[in-house]
């Protein structure tokens, strides 16, 4: 009973390590897609064919190799290593790839909901003598909202779970603690890891329904 | 002097001369119909006015005042055209109303932006948009949709959304109102309620070049037409001469098809 105890609160502080990886990597990734996805819809050919092959790569391969790739790859090519031998060191590592990855899948989505906007939408603000700016912000921007509401979700309650690839370069999230106890034949705490899952999932899946019914104003 | 002067307006797109060589000249008060084909280039010469196309050739004066001269680059600078275009109001054929804005709020949000540029704007806020709303109601109830100030675009029948989008055109006060086929993507019976409006508009001189399709409407309605076909004016004159008496052969064989 007290061993319980004890094994849910330490599965409840590693899963803050999920939350915090989950928080930084969207805090960063959000306004860092809004540029990669600038990037590739350049006038300027040779930027866009950069940002594209870039972000071709990045969701062409796994996002655990991305982590170790950003781990130890400055080392083994004969850089002095930029993360810190300590834990902190490999969570950096982990929100920097974890960043990069999602910024670029963040980019496709806010492509996709920018160019779904009808010209004729940007012509109309440019006829009445509105700014590009203006425009942007007065008459797209939210429709870009409304429209990636759907994938945004989907992509973030992805992250959710993506998180727990940390432990590749032994960052002690839910996961990797939950293994130690079934490492010694106790396998009750890693199938209960679900459950914060779930909970979180759960958690965001009513604050999406919540905005998109929000934007139900208009079409 | 004419209030708009346009001469040897010539547009490409590629290899396909679009406009060439067209020349146009309005007075104040005058309403002007363009009549033509697909692909004659009408659509494109209203863009060009309203520098939605940047014209390849020609010189477009309102006023007096040279708002675009193509061999001149000081005439394009983009900051300026953002300016000149006000000169101009354009009524699309599928609307474009903004869908996050209810129809007051379409007719208001330009002039807003506008009045955030004036000095006088932070000390007379509340004053601005009070006259701003009120002008907003006045040119909605002149639409005859008082009670559809608070929908937004999607609450609205095609033929109203129209009419939206002409009140929010006036609502900057435009030298010349430009209507690209404001009918052209409405139901026959919603038709009737959008060229009622452009009547009224002509009855009270309000200076229009209208793109259509209705040749009835715009033989009745406007004071002069132009024929347009294959990027040139083939022929050009008072409203009913051109449609009754029609002089060269292109247009006559254009006119068979709607003599019905």
């Amino acid at each position: 009973m007290g061993e319980a105890a004890v094994i849910w609160g330490r599965l409840t502080s590693a899963f803050l390590l999920n939350c915090e990886l989950f928080g930084l990597t969207l805090l960063f990734a959000l306004p860092l897609g809004l540029v990669v996805a600038f990037g590739s819809m350049s006038r300027f050919a040779p930027l866009r064919g950069v940002v594209k092959t870039f972000v071709w790569v990045i969701r062409g391969t796994p996002l655990m190799l991305q982590i170790i790739v950003i781990f130890l790859g400055p080392g083994l090519l004969g850089f002095k290593t930029p993360w810190p031998s300590n834990s902190s060191g490999r969570m950096m590592a982990a929100v920097v790839a974890f960043v990069i990855n999602y910024a670029c899948y963040f980019s496709e989505i806010y492509r996709g909901g920018i160019e779904a906007i009808p010209k004729g939408q940007t012509e109309a603000g440019q006829v009445l003598g509105m700014t590009k700016t203006q425009i942007f912000f007065k008459v797209t921007l939210l429709q870009v909202i409304k429209r990636i509401l759907p994938p945004m979700g989907n992509e973030i309650i992805t992250l959710v779970k993506d998180t727990s690839l940390a432990n590749v370069i032994s960052n002690k999230e839910i996961i990797m603690m939950a293994k130690e106890y079934s490492a010694k034949g106790l396998i009750w705490p890693l199938f209960s890891t679900a459950i914060f899952f779930l909970i979180f999932v759960g958690a965001l899946t009513l604050l999406f329904g919540w905005a998109e019914k929000k934007m139900d104003y208009f079409r | 002097m004419a209030l708009l002067e346009a001469s040897g307006i010539g547009k490409n797109f590629g290899n396909t001369h679009v406009l060439k060589d067209i020349s146009l000249t309005l007075e104040k008060g005058e309403a002007l119909a363009i009549i033509g084909s697909s692909g004659s280039g009408k659509t494109t010469l209203l863009r060009c006015l309203n520098f939605l196309e940047t014209p390849d050739t020609g010189v477009i004066r309102v006023g007096g005042e040279t708002l675009w001269d193509a061999s001149d680059p000081a005439t394009q600078k983009e900051s300026e055209v953002r300016r000149k275009r006000l000169h101009f109001g354009l009524v699309f054929q599928n609307f474009n109303l903004f869908p996050q804005y209810t129809a007051l709020g379409n007719v208001m949000l330009a002039g807003e932006l506008l009045a955030k540029e004036r000095p006088d704007y932070k000390a007379n806020r509340k004053a601005i948009h009070a006259q701003l709303e009120q002008q907003a109601r006045e040119l909605l109830a002149q639409m005859g949709l008082s009670d559809r100030a608070n929908h937004y675009p999607h609450q609205l029948s095609g033929g109203q959304q129209q009419r939206v989008a002409i009140a929010r055109a006036l609502a900057l006060e435009p030298d010349i109102l430009c209507f690209d086929e404001p009918t052209s993507a409405l139901d026959p019976e919603l038709t009737g309620e959008v060229l009622r409006v452009l009547r009224d508009l002509a009855a009270h001189k309000t200076t229009m070049i209208i793109v259509t399709h209705e040749m009835t409407f715009a033989r009745d309605v406007a004071d002069r037409i132009m024929f347009m076909d294959g990027g040139v004016v083939v022929e050009e004159g008072p409203a009913k001469e051109l449609i009754d008496h029609p002089k060269e052969e292109r247009t006559k064989q254009f006119l068979s098809h709607y003599s019905a």
